[in-house]
């Protein structure tokens, strides 16, 4: 007889939904606490570095909206494509081609672009990134093959063909044969939103992908036939709703936010094309996606939390000259202290040993 | 990483987290970018320990702070415009990808300055400074010339960029100078670190024959691999001897103690200049670790030689002539490359295999 146990409640609860996050960083906040003080340093010092120094000025909020933005934008589309059971891994890569085809076109257009031409790398992003996510689409309902690896594997295609962009066709002639592309000239550029900062039109892109992810799940017939094919997929299809245009639907529509994700970095803070477009965007906004229980409001506020958790560790070792390592322990804490805790949205904790009345109607 | 470090940057960002950056400038305060890891045991290694001799030489005339791991993109820019802010006055950034990023932030702030590592734009506050690897490559390859029995050399390359070009051709040729039957194979792992990666280089290499192995990469796991197999292996950028105690012939062993002392006291004295550094064996960027006793003294002998020769300008990695993989000549006999035809460098000479990647 334990005297903690787990009793499964009737029903999931709704708060325990919207709660079980909060908890989750609150108990990364005290793991974080007793990692720095058995480390040897002022836990109150290093949080305070970590989490709240960033914050405490104009251009630091900025940095959070810049590193937010392609997480953000990412995880929206990944989230629409999840309700539908439809597992996009390759936001990476789909973020990658958005980068090459919307950054190829400043570069076609260099020395003779226009106010038009941003537009219009904006409609090539999105294109791009739709196109390497139309694959997948195209395997799964032609041939059942699974969009998870397929997806996947195309991110790795994705990034040498980066490559080979970067060091063939895109490199800048004058750049001594480094794999880099010309600065972008203006007219390529995305206008910077507030200034003193980074933050660019990206950032007004990514609102308006949480508004609109909201509206069309919430909202919309198609929203509706999401949901219903991702909790019961028979009962989607005694209703007549059309699996295979969801499948297509759901994964254009994450490629292309992942594409203007792309080529908001390289129009946007990085301003060229290089071999490196993303740290891995594309795969962390799988985890803010989930963070932020697939709800277009939630990715928002776990995209600016996975946004401080890499800020903060920057700032905490330029700070106090903590590792920078810490930053990864505090995702994983959070990812980990997310999981462990969702039991508590199908389950109660009870304390004490089990009743007696509660055994019989057991037995 | 030293406590004293951590006593003194604690200090500092307790008064930098108030108020902005009005720090009261007594300590100089100098910033490092990292592309990797500090515990590469390669090249962002080598950069820390020249930060820990600057610590060292100048003690208390200074603070030094450091950000590793940084990635080449969006965030490189971030992580030097927050040093640049919170009062860092000497700021070295270590990897070619920093470039763009370094000069717009000394754009923004003219009352720091800033050294980007193997770059070629400048600015009134930007200065460049890189190591004439190739030299050490020349080495190299008179060693391996000497010690291949299959005539097959693995060559693992980073990224297909000038600097790493610029190496394979440099060892090839002195390869090729004491053994012409010898040929190079060069694998891209389009990376500067990634163990798993350059472990299965080294795999492919050694099943394609190869029984010598170079890189251009900075970690030791291709040392490590050799040493399993009873192969030979180069270090890079550090000593990496303790990976392959067995397998490891010699390193080179990139130096950035003594110019980043100079250049420290430089920008405190007032004499620091926006110029260009490329410095080799003689201006002790470049050292070789201790050779392998395995090698035989005749060839220790030979690549002391070519050492000094190199140190004393009496040899040059690339004495004409020197041909392309068609035969051309590119560089005609009794000259040497001149400085722009290195630093350019995208073609490989005769003796390596495959194309350049484009």
């Amino acid at each position: 007889m334990s005297l903690l146990r787990l009793e499964p409640r009737g029903q999931a609860s709704r708060v325990m939904v919207y709660l079980t996050p909060v908890i989750a960083v609150a108990l990364t906040l005290v793991s974080g606490f007793l990692l720095f003080w058995a480390m040897g340093f002022d836990p109150v010092k290093a949080l305070h570095a970590f989490f709240i120094a960033p914050l405490m000025s104009v251009r630091g909020l900025g940095e959070l909206a810049v590193k937010a933005t392609p997480l953000v934008l990412c995880a929206v589309g990944l989230a629409i494509g999840f309700r539908a059971n439809v597992w996009n891994i390759g936001a990476e890569g789909q973020l990658t081609l958005g980068a090459i085809t919307g950054g190829g076109l400043a570069l076609a257009f260099y020395g003779d672009g226009g106010w038009w031409l941003l537009p219009l790398m904006i409609v090539a992003g999105m294109a791009g990134g739709a196109l390497w996510a139309a694959i997948p689409a195209f395997l799964r309902t032609r041939f059942n093959a699974s969009e998870i690896l397929t997806s996947l594997m195309l991110t790795y295609v994705a990034l040498l063909l980066l490559n080979y962009m970067t060091h063939g066709p895109y490199r800048d002639p004058e750049g001594f044969a480094f794999p880099e592309s010309r600065l972008f000239e203006a007219d390529a550029v995305m206008p910077i939103l507030i200034q003193g900062t980074r933050v660019h039109l990206g950032s007004l892109f990514a609102l308006l992908a949480v508004a609109g992810g909201w509206v069309l799940i919430a909202r919309t017939f198609i929203g509706f036939q999401i949901k219903v094919i991702g909790l019961t997929p028979a009962a989607a299809g005694y209703a007549g709703f059309n699996e295979k245009k969801i499948i297509w639907l759901t994964l254009l529509l994450s490629g292309a936010l992942a594409g203007l994700a792309g080529l908001g970095e390289v129009a946007g803070p990085i301003g060229q094309i290089t071999p490196t477009v993303s740290p891995g965007y594309g795969f962390t906004a799988i985890i803010v996606a989930f963070l932020g229980r697939l709800h277009p409001v939630g990715i928002l506020l776990a995209g600016f939390l996975m946004a401080l958790s890499f800020i903060g560790g920057e700032a905490a070792q330029i700070g106090l000259g903590l590792p920078k390592a810490i930053t990864g322990v505090f995702q994983g804490m959070l990812l980990f202290f997310l999981l462990a805790t969702d039991v508590l949205i199908r389950y109660r904790v009870r304390f004490g040993a089990q009743k007696k009345a509660a055994g019989k109607v057991m037995a | 990483m030293g406590k004293t470090l951590m006593g003194l940057a604690a200090g500092a960002a307790v008064l930098a987290l108030g108020a902005g950056a009005a720090v009261a400038q007594e300590k100089m305060k100098v910033g490092f970018v990292y592309v990797g890891p500090i515990s590469d045991h390669g090249y962002s290694y080598q950069h820390d320990q020249g930060r820990l001799a600057v610590e060292k030489e100048l003690g208390d005339k200074v603070t030094t702070t450091f950000v590793e791991n940084v990635p080449e993109g969006a965030d490189a820019e971030r992580v030097i415009e927050q040093l640049a802010s919170s009062g860092h006055k000497l700021i070295f950034t270590t990897s070619f990808g920093f470039m763009n990023p370094t000069l717009k932030v000394a754009q923004r702030h003219p009352d720091v300055k800033f050294e980007h590592a193997t770059g070629y734009k400048r600015a009134a506050n930007v200065a460049t400074y890189s190591a004439r690897f190739y030299e050490g490559r020349t080495i190299l390859g008179l060693i391996a010339g000497k010690m291949t029995k299959s005539n097959v050399i693995g060559y693992i390359g980073s990224f297909p960029i000038p600097e790493v070009v610029s190496g394979i051709n440099a060892f090839t040729l002195a390869l090729r100078e004491v053994n012409p039957k010898a040929e190079v194979r060069v694998v891209w792992v389009n990376s500067w670190y990634d163990p798993g990666k350059e472990a299965e280089a080294a795999k492919a290499l050694i099943d394609q024959g190869a029984d010598v192995i170079s890189l251009h990469t900075d970690s030791p796991a291709a040392i490590q691999v050799a040493q399993e197999r009873g192969l030979w292996a180069f270090g890079q950028s550090s000593d990496m001897t303790r990976f392959g105690p067995k397998a490891h012939l010699t390193a080179i062993v990139d130096d950035w103690n003594t110019y980043y002392v100079d250049r420290v006291k430089a920008a405190m004295d007032g004499t620091w200049k926006a110029v260009d550094t490329w410095g080799g064996f003689k201006d002790k960027m470049l050292f070789l670790a201790p050779y392998n006793p395995a090698i035989p003294q005749d060839v220790v002998a030979l690549a002391e030689k070519a050492r000094t020769d190199i140190m004393e300008g009496k040899r040059h990695s690339f004495q004409g002539p020197v041909k392309d993989q068609s035969g051309k000549v590119v560089i005609p006999e009794g000259k040497s490359a001149t400085d722009e035809q290195i630093l350019k460098m995208d073609w490989y000479v005769e003796g390596v295999q495959g194309k350049v990647p484009k």
